[in-house]
């Protein structure tokens, strides 16, 4: 019992970072009809900014905002001006593609600037393990999951408590009539991909303490992020919160009583179930684009 | 213009034809690697050209498919059968499983049927590395032979880049007929819209299945040549980037259009290969230029060459309607 109390609290932490990253993803997709097959590099690319600002002597927290900075310029702004704009309006596979080509740029410019090699990475969160019910739980995990806990609602209560959040949504839901009733649909884009690179920023500073900074660490990550978008509904944010938790959990679950060498089966088994008897996802609804 | 154009794109053809067999006659070993390397993901590209350009339904398991060929065709060489024997094998198989892998295409579309495709590509990969009772596991297959054709043995590079280059050749043959049979217009009706097609009598159903089996079968000549190509196999090639490589080649190449996957297995084969002298920078030049070539032409190399002479037809035509319309003047 002991094992399955662990296995679900590394599961949750885990899965909320997956819930991070998928949630950037769901946005992308309902403003602008991007499919980010780069969502994972994005994720890898901050921790390497902010370990070359620790390189050139920043401290630590510096570090941390110079990194998020940098990543919403990079992959905000300019990924948005230089690669989505000119291509939104030829519809969604030459941009998914060039966001493949994107992902391939990102490794080699990591490889190559940075190092091939694994480097380890500062923790934010206080390493150790506290006492819960009788369970020894790491710190670093508890960490992860109120700070992601903590980013998602700040971000579901901007999107629904606030007049900027409903300005997004009907961005999102019908861009014409949101244009028409004075809505700066533009911005209101933009906005998005810059929210989409702060929750890959935060999402790597959680992340790459567990997993160590390596250019190649995008992949997995990419991935299952992505099955958890589509798993919880790929047009909701609490879809991909909700998948992205599941997806954790059962990866771990999975690795320990299925079998580590089908461990990657199960959240893919549980996709083509998924698209084929409920395709707008555990908590979508039926082709209906909210933010 | 139009009784000229056909001959020139006959010669041109020839001329690329014989400088296929002729150049490669002095290249070393590597060089042939790298060019047989593109027949045979030409071949692949081409069968998913036919099921995403021609009949619209995107599929990122194409990978997954070369592997499919690529095992069948090591397992059964190395244990003494001839390599024709072991295509026939791939394309059934490949064919199979491409057919079943068409339903889920008749529930969902677009990017649904991509993340269905996408989580099928995982899955076969898992499959190549645990059955290891089957296929060597992350070991692999090694000492695939390459086949005697006529008596020939192709074991030294540039007979077997002639194997791969025949092969491209007749499935490319087979393609171009296929696409101008009533088959490819269906494909094609398929894709622009489904349901006038099947308002026209067109058996959406069943074409959408062939769709997926015929490009998957392609996909199964080429891992059936692949493999006697390398000569060893394991799991790793034939992982999701392969799928993502083949899907970029198509649309690189240009979606729809017959030459694309020539060209896009030419970028994505041929173009890391001519920037290797830029050492480390060269696979970020390339993710540079397809992106690059994506902003500027999102329907791929083809579709600039298609925008120019679409251009060049309709002034051509405007300058004829001209001409008419004043001939018709100076008469009245």
């Amino acid at each position: 019992m002991s094992n399955l109390f662990d296995l679900l609290v590394a599961g949750l932490a885990t899965g909320a970072i997956y819930a991070l990253v998928a949630v950037g993803f769901t946005l992308l997709w309902q403003t602008s009809q991007t499919i980010n097959f780069a969502q994972g590099e994005f994720v890898m690319l901050p921790a390497f900014l902010m370990l070359a600002a620790m390189h050139a002597g920043a401290p630590f927290w510096l570090a941390i905002i110079l990194g998020i900075l940098l990543s919403m310029l990079l992959l905000g702004l300019a990924f948005k001006m230089l690669l989505v704009d000119p291509m939104m309006r030829h519809g969604v596979l030459p941009l998914a593609i060039a966001t493949m080509a994107l992902a391939i740029g990102i490794k080699e410019a990591v490889k190559q600037f940075f190092s091939a090699e694994a480097s380890p990475f500062p923790s934010i969160v206080p390493t150790g393990d506290v006492s819960i019910l009788g369970h020894a739980v790491s710190l670093q995990s508890i960490g992860v999951l109120v700070l992601a806990i903590l980013a998602v609602s700040g971000l579901t209560a901007l999107l629904n408590r606030t007049s900027l959040g409903h300005q997004m949504q009907a961005a999102a839901q019908n861009p014409t009539v949101a244009r028409i009733i004075g809505v700066p649909v533009e911005r209101m884009i933009l906005l998005t991909f810059l929210i989409n690179a702060f929750l890959v920023a935060l999402a790597s500073l959680l992340i790459t303490p567990i997993y160590l900074a390596k250019f190649t660490s995008g992949e997995v990550l990419g991935q299952a992020a992505f099955i958890a978008a589509i798993v919880g509904g790929f047009n909701q944010v609490r879809g991909a919160i909700a998948g992205g938790l599941l997806i954790g959990v059962l990866d771990n679950l999975a690795a320990a009583y299925v079998s580590t060498q089908y461990r990657a089966a199960v959240p893919m088994i549980i996709l083509i179930a998924v698209i084929l008897f409920r395709p707008q996802g555990l908590l979508g609804r039926a082709e209906e684009r909210t933010v | 213009m139009s009784a000229f154009a056909k001959p020139l794109k006959i010669a041109l053809g020839l001329i690329v034809i014989a400088a296929l067999i002729v150049i490669p006659m002095n290249f070393n070993r590597y060089g042939l690697f790298i060019l047989s390397q593109w027949a045979v993901m030409a071949i692949a590209a081409m069968g998913l050209n036919l099921t995403l350009g021609y009949a619209g339904q995107v599929s990122l398991a194409q990978g997954a498919f070369v592997g499919i060929g690529a095992y069948a065709a090591a397992m059964m060489t190395t244990h003494g059968w001839p390599l024709p024997a072991a295509i026939v094998v791939a394309i059934a198989l490949s064919f199979a499983v491409g057919w079943v892998l068409g339903y889920p295409a008749l529930r969902v579309q677009h990017h649904y049927l991509a993340f269905v495709t996408l989580a099928f590509s995982t899955l076969a990969f898992l499959v190549f590395r645990n059955e290891s009772w089957l296929t060597g596991g992350i070991y692999g297959i090694s000492n695939i032979p390459r086949p005697h054709i006529f008596g020939i043995p192709t074991s030294k590079p540039l007979p077997f880049y002639y194997v791969c280059l025949g092969s491209l050749a007749i499935v490319s043959l087979a393609v171009w007929w296929l696409i101008r049979s009533p088959w490819g217009r269906a494909f094609m009706a398929l894709r622009e819209n489904p349901l006038r097609a099947q308002s026209l009598g067109v058996d959406t159903r069943r074409y959408t299945l062939m769709a997926f089996a015929i490009g998957s079968a392609l996909g199964g000549v080429a891992g059936a040549l692949y493999a006697p190509l390398t000569q060893y196999i394991d799991p790793v090639p034939f992982n999701l980037s392969l799928s993502l490589d083949l899907l970029m080649m198509v649309i690189v190449g240009g979606a729809g259009f017959f030459l694309g996957p020539f060209l896009g297995a030419m970028i994505a084969v041929l173009l890391p290969e001519w920037l290797r002298f830029t050492e480390g920078y060269y696979l970020m030049l390339y993710a540079i230029a397809v992106m690059g070539l994506l902003i500027w032409s999102p329907t791929g190399i083809l579709g600039i060459l298609d925008r120019y002479l679409a251009e060049r037809r309709t002034k051509a035509a405007s300058t004829l309607r001209a001409v008419a319309k004043s001939r018709l003047e100076t008469v009245q």
